[in-house]
């Protein structure tokens, strides 16, 4: 650089000096730390009152999944026909056995719930990973090859929006003799993951129209990196959002095909079977009913705030 | 702050003595919008007035505050998270921020209109053209269905799009950005406002039809005898058709003045830094002439004036006091009509 | 003389590929080699010849019919020689972002030829196109979404070297980006930061660091700074000159500001709907236009200087510009050149010195794609 000129030492100037607020680049909170969207979105989501209350639930949910003992004692399957049958609740034994009381077969209400935990967030948590795995993987090679690979995939997932879920969940479960908590959750997946596979083509066709997947492939980028590096992180966010937003729904979907006796059934422990037993004494004893429904409605609204929380967090229109 | 709060006396005050009452006059303006990174202060104390046939154009940046300003007169300010905490904005005498929403809304499009930068997101894509020139007639002046077509003809047909009896019923994307631009024109005029805000109304527009639009609003000006309120970043169409021009930066005004004298002697050393680097003839293949730094961000706007990070005449003053906007003249004293800097070395900017 | 007549042979009649030659280079590693071979200052570096691109218009959902084409680019030919800046302009739709996209092989030409050093970069694949890759790089319009937002701007600047892992080692890599950021002007302790907190001037500096990073010997300018404030313009403008001194670099330069690109340019060419009206200095261009489209354009910018108002003539062209799916018969520009004979609509006209110039020495001397070219100078009328 022969001339030192005004640009040059403007330049430097703008590099070096520390002091006047323009030249720090346009961070708001003026500490000007590295900040990535994500960091932004976890600043945002650790103020949400919505995120809090959403994330206490499903931390306590998922422990009374992982270690039931801890909430409550004896066996779910413990049943005292002569002692206990259909007994009423205890109100003031918390997290005792006869907290809710006990169902037909003299078994503990309470403990049945703290025990049905298990299966329902097992069907939750493994279905939107599996329908996530598969759908985002499909909808993202769609979005980015398109051509007939795109209208293959749009075609297979119109197909599927065609089925009711219901009718069609049972229709695939009454094929199968013994339904173990693996096969109602392959069942819920195989309907499930073309919402999925819809919302990551659509986020993947968005993004890789930006600029900056042009300057990756102007340089030469290859197609996995490409999609893995600039691609995915990107188009992300979306699929988060509609995953832990469906969570709650397959909880829910567990319990109405259990309580439709196509699901899950007895001996396995569940809340949708507890549901359905329940009913058969919805008139002598309501709660036998009411305290498993109303444990499935508060986890699935918890994850529903949970997925509105993160959405919030993440849609950069509301920023 | 105290400074800015005597702007009401401005040299605008009495510039002009043969026209009559401004049509517009915004008075000490303070907007301010609440983000997650704190309050941002969009417009800080602005001050400036329109008359009838006359053209004014508010000449700033992105952040400048011009178009935060625009929207608070047309009342279609963003609130929340937008506020405005203080000042007047009269209308022919009276003050609108006072006035009720109905009086308001009645004002909005038949005494003040608006045209925006981006004339197909402000079409409604599921309307024809007609149907939406209409609109303005049946629901302001209460005509049928017919006589508002025939009418929305006759406006197309003032702005010179042509066949309009032919493309009335076209809907906004069967048009090209020009004539687009020309229905908006038509919507703004419809109702014969005695003043328009156009905001950037040509930004988005190509060159070559970027001056058939500019000639049809000041033709279209001059005959129904309007005031023009041009908001723009573009030195050029300013330069084109502006009467007076105040120059924004970090929502206040920094400088005005009648158009030629701000080209010929830019009073404020930001005005001057735009004009100086844009490209001439005689300086090609030297650097062009930069302003240094950045725009202020307006969350934490520098202390003092706002331009002294970037100034090159900045001074330890520059840092603590705000400059107010104060009448400039020439070297022995001579009266300057209408012109004002918001510097406190506007003497050595202008004579030195 | 000599020089300026070899580049006013009319390219767009007669391909004439010359210098570097083609060099019949079958192999790759010939390719390659001819590749990294230097150009001479002043020598073309890059030699487009009837540059053609058409984008399918299609209906149907499964099976999809062709019926018919934008045609973004018609025919274009031009040279671009070492060290210069050759600018393009034109308005929204005359195709010159499609060159861009075309001379970077993001879009494959629907014919024509592309020669980089004499090589066809159109037909290049594997490790001759990465090699031209590496030596033709972009800086894009628009700083807010060519960044990826998720990833820092070490690792943005920093991508280069991971898909060239040849041009640095990895343990220098980091150094490398930080030396890039200073020789752009911005602190180099910001590599760890996001783009979103950046301003987009700031941006846009990094996105010409990007460019720098591989030490390219061409940068397309797609609108570098139309998405800027007009105070940090000049910033990003001085930026590019000196960068271009420094590496030595050629510069095609896309905009549709004129008053930067005759700054900025030593050549200029004038697009229209998909091809090249004129072509010439940036003085035979700005003084001397003798295509009407030129002179329409140049007085129809507003020139910042209220006093040029009243006495300027302005050539104000009436209607808009047709669509590129269905352009006019024979001169692309008839429908709206108020000179426009029947002879317009039935010859196209070719790119080249008009008949009453040739073997003139006068600035007027240029190529022009008109059949009436004469001269007028718009700019000074007043």
């Amino acid at each position: 650089m022969p001339e030192k000129t005004a640009v040059d030492s403007q330049n430097s100037k703008v590099a070096d000096t520390p002091v006047p607020a323009t030249v720090e680049p346009e961070t708001g909170n003026g500490t000007g730390k590295a900040r990535s969207l994500w960091s932004d979105a976890w600043h945002d989501l650790r103020r949400s009152p919505l995120f809090l209350a959403s994330s206490l639930l499903i931390v306590m949910l998922v422990t009374m999944a992982v270690f039931p003992s801890l909430f409550a004692d004896g066996s779910p399957t413990e049943a005292d026909l002569a002692n206990n049958y259909l007994k009423p609740p205890n109100w003031s034994h918390i997290m005792q056995p006869d907290w809710f009381g006990y169902d037909i077969q003299g078994r503990s209400v309470w403990t049945r719930m703290v025990y049905g935990a298990r299966a329902s967030i097992l069907v939750g948590v493994l279905v939107t990973l599996i329908v996530t795995a598969v759908g985002s993987v499909l909808g993202m090679l769609a979005g980015y090859f398109g051509g007939i690979w795109d209208t293959l995939l749009s075609r297979l997932t119109d197909i599927f929006f065609g089925i009711p879920f219901l009718l069609g969940a049972m229709v695939i479960l009454t094929t199968f003799d013994k339904r173990t908590v693996w096969v109602v959750i392959l069942a819920i997946s195989f309907l499930g993951w073309t919402t999925i596979a819809r919302v990551a083509r659509g986020a993947v066709i968005s993004v890789k129209q930006a600029d900056y997947v042009v300057a990756a492939k102007a340089l030469g980028a290859s197609t996995s990196r490409i999609l893995l590096r600039h691609i995915l992180p990107n188009a992300l966010a979306p699929i988060i959002v509609v995953a832990t937003i469906s969570l709650g729904g397959y909880i829910g979907a567990e319990a109405t095909l259990s309580f439709l006796g196509v699901g899950l059934s007895e001996p396995v422990v569940s809340w949708g079977v507890d549901v359905s037993r329940g009913f058969q004494s919805i008139r002598n004893a309501p709660y036998v009913l009411i305290m498993p429904s109303v444990l499935v409605s508060i986890t699935v609204l918890s994850f529903l705030m949970f997925g509105d929380a993160v959405r919030n967090a993440l849609d950069p229109k509301l920023r | 702050m105290t400074l800015i709060d005597e702007a009401p006396m401005s040299p605008y005050q009495g510039d002009d003595p043969d026209s009559g009452e401004p049509l517009l006059e915004v008075r000490d303006l303070h907007v301010e919008f609440h983000t997650r990174d704190g309050v941002a202060k969009a417009v800080n104390g602005v001050n400036y007035s329109v008359k009838a046939g006359e053209t004014l154009a508010v000449l700033g940046e992105s952040g400048s505050g011009k178009s935060v300003t625009a929207q608070a007169i047309m009342g279609i300010l963003d609130m929340p998270p937008g506020r405005i905490t203080k000042g007047e904005i009269l209308f022919r005498g009276q003050d609108m921020l006072k006035m009720s929403d109905e009086e308001r809304r009645k004002l909005r499009g038949a005494r003040i209109a608006m045209i925006f930068q981006d004339a197909l997101s402000s079409l409604n894509p599921v309307y024809s053209v007609g149907y939406q020139l209409g609109e303005m007639f049946r629901v302001h002046l209460g005509l049928s269905k017919k006589d508002a077509k025939a009418k929305a003809i006759e406006m197309m047909d003032r702005v010179k799009i042509p066949a309009a009896a032919a493309r009335v019923n076209d809907y906004p994307h069967q048009f090209s950005g020009g004539m687009r631009q020309r229905i908006m024109i038509a919507m703004a005029l419809s109702l014969e406002p005695d003043l328009i805000i156009a905001d950037e109304p040509t930004t988005a527009l190509d060159v070559t039809v970027q001056a058939q639009v500019m000639d049809l609003l000041a033709e279209l000006q001059r005959e129904y005898h309007m005031g023009l309120m041009l908001i723009t970043h573009d030195l050029g169409v300013v330069a084109d058709v502006a009467d007076k021009i105040a120059v924004m930066y970090a929502g206040r005004i920094v400088e005005r003045a009648p158009v030629h004298e701000l080209y010929k002697r830019p009073a404020h050393p930001y005005t001057k830094g735009l004009l100086d680097s844009i490209p001439r003839l005689d300086q090609k293949g030297q650097e062009l002439y930069a302003i240094k730094g950045l725009p202020p961000n307006l969350t934490r706007i520098p202390s003092g004036c706002a331009f002294n990070p970037r100034c090159p005449m900045a001074q330890d003053i520059c840092r603590t006091d705000i400059p107010a906007l104060q009448p400039v003249t020439e070297r022995d004293g001579g009266e300057l009509v209408g012109r004002g800097s918001a510097c406190h070395f506007w003497k050595e900017t202008i004579h030195g | 003389m000599a020089e300026l007549s070899k580049q006013n042979e009319p390219v767009d009649a007669t391909p004439s590929v010359s210098e570097v030659d083609v060099a019949d280079a079958h192999t790759e590693a010939e390719a390659v080699a001819a590749i990294e071979a230097p150009v001479e200052r002043g020598e073309p570096i890059l030699q487009v010849r009837g540059l053609v691109k058409h984008f399918p218009l299609t209906q149907g959902i499964l099976f999809k019919r062709q019926i018919g084409a934008v045609k973004a680019v018609d025919g274009i030919s031009f040279d671009l020689h070492q060290g210069e800046t050759l600018g393009i302009v034109g308005e929204s739709g005359c195709g010159k972002s499609t060159v861009a996209k075309l001379l970077m092989n993001l879009e494959r030409a629907t014919a024509g030829e592309i020669f980089y050093k004499g090589q066809d970069i159109t037909k290049l694949s594997g490790r001759a196109l990465k090699a031209v890759r590496r030596n033709i790089q972009m800086v894009f319009q628009d700083p807010y979404t060519s960044l990826n937002p998720r990833m820092t701007v070490g690792d943005i600047i920093g991508e280069p070297f991971e898909i060239h892992p040849e041009v640095a080692p990895k343990g220098d890599r980091r150094r490398k980006v930080q030396d890039l950021l200073d020789v752009v002007g911005l602190n180099p302790e910001y590599i760890n930061r996001y783009p979103h907190q950046f301003s987009g001037g700031q941006r846009q500096r990094i996105g010409i660091a990007r460019g720098l990073a591989l030490n390219p010997e061409i940068i397309i300018c797609d609108e570098p700074v139309s998405a800027l404030d007009v105070s940090v313009q000049a910033q990003v403008i001085n930026l590019m000159e000196k960068l271009q001194d420094e590496f030595n670099l050629s510069y095609l330069f896309i905009a549709h500001d004129l008053s930067i690109v005759r700054h900025i340019s030593d050549r200029v060419g004038v697009m229209y709907l998909g091809k090249m009206a004129e072509i010439g200095t940036d003085q035979q261009i700005y003084d001397h236009p003798t295509h009407p489209y030129t002179q329409a354009l140049l007085s129809a910018v507003p020139v910042p200087d209220p006093d040029a108002r009243e006495g300027r003539e302005r050539i104000i062209l009436t209607g808009d510009v047709p669509s590129p799916a269905n352009p006019p018969s024979g001169c692309r520009f008839r429908t709206r050149c108020w000179k426009a004979q029947d002879q317009c609509a039935e010859e196209v006209p070719l790119l080249a010195i008009p008949e009453r110039f040739q073997g003139e020495d006068t600035p007027a001397a240029h190529e022009s794609a008109c059949h009436f070219a004469e001269e007028k100078d718009v700019v000074h009328a007043a």
